[in-house]
């Protein structure tokens, strides 16, 4: 049942998307154009999506000890706002205000196959494996420092 | 309310109907830079098929939607393909380094009223609004 419902929670996905102007960079740009024409859009849009989800959630989701076909809820834990928080979203929104394009609107507008949008995808997945990279050599580091160099990789 | 508003609104209730299904069924979160970077080599512990699954249906939809409603896909205004891959770095790295994006923190996570989803949306939509600032001031972007 979990392939199902993901394939069709991602096909709702898009369409709430496509529907919503997000698949217009220009709208989003208009949204982020903040000191000169504004256009709010985006704001209505994710009102929309909140006054959907969070009741939901709420009065629902919370209710329940298990979701319908898993063990258990995959929400995140920490409430805690460090640099890694912080850094990584003013990284993320100087780059969405470039082009107007965050990863979901630029995946639904994929097969548009214009130029500017493959090169953004690919660019974010690069950035997202260069960062995985990143992340795994300070780890390699960090247990060598510990352990000592012939300690190989560590096994997490 | 003109239209465009209420079309915003229709599209922004399916999005959240979808985080809520995949929640309630799945019990994950409907964060597209986390389903996208967990799909990616390295991008998480152990497999989780739900993730490219998901991506089946979004970029499925995609395909679909670009086809029947190739209006709703109008290009934005011009940008030099270099910034567009800049644009694109940012995005991969920053979304990884904080853990989530306008539909992870922004409708996920605000939705719950996560104080780290509350900051990193605010900021990140306050880092988009100094781009477009800066973009307009350095390079003249419209």
């Amino acid at each position: 049942m979990i392939p199902v419902i993901s394939v069709v929670t991602g096909a709702l996905f898009a369409l709430g998307l496509a529907l919503s102007g997000m698949t217009q960079p220009a709208k989003v740009l208009g949204f982020l154009d903040l000191f000169g024409s504004w256009d709010p859009t985006l704001m209505f849009v994710m009102g929309g999506a909140i006054m959907v989800h969070a009741p939901i959630y709420w009065l629902v989701v919370r209710k329940r000890p298990k979701p319908a076909f898993a063990q258990a809820f995959s929400l995140p834990v920490r409430r805690d706002v460090d640099k890694r928080l912080l850094g990584g979203a003013v990284l993320f929104g100087l780059g969405w205000g470039v082009a107007g394009f965050c990863p979901g609107p630029a995946l639904v507008s994929v097969s548009t196959l214009t130029p500017t949008v493959l090169v953004f995808v690919g660019a974010m997945v690069a950035g997202m494996v260069l960062f995985h990279e990143i992340e795994r050599a300070r780890g390699d580091a960090r247990h060598r420092a510990e352990h000592g160099a012939a300690a190989g990789r560590p096994t997490a | 309310m003109p239209s465009t508003y209420l079309w915003a609104l229709l599209g922004g209730a399916l999005i959240g109907a979808s985080a809520s299904i995949l929640l309630l069924y799945t019990g994950k979160v409907a964060g597209i830079s986390g389903i996208l970077g967990g799909t990616l080599p390295r991008g998480a512990v152990g497999r989780e098929p739900w993730r490219p699954w998901f991506l089946v249906g979004l970029l499925g939809g995609g395909a679909l939607l670009v086809a029947l409603r190739p209006e709703a896909f109008a290009a934005g205004p011009a940008r030099p393909l270099a910034a567009v891959a800049l644009a694109g770095l940012l995005v991969g790295v920053g979304t990884r380094l904080g853990n989530g994006c306008t539909s992870g923190h922004g409708v996920c996570g605000m939705s719950r009223m996560s104080p780290r989803s509350i900051i990193s949306t605010m900021t990140f939509i306050g880092a988009g609004v100094a781009s477009v600032v800066v973009g307009r001031m350095l390079w003249g972007l419209s």
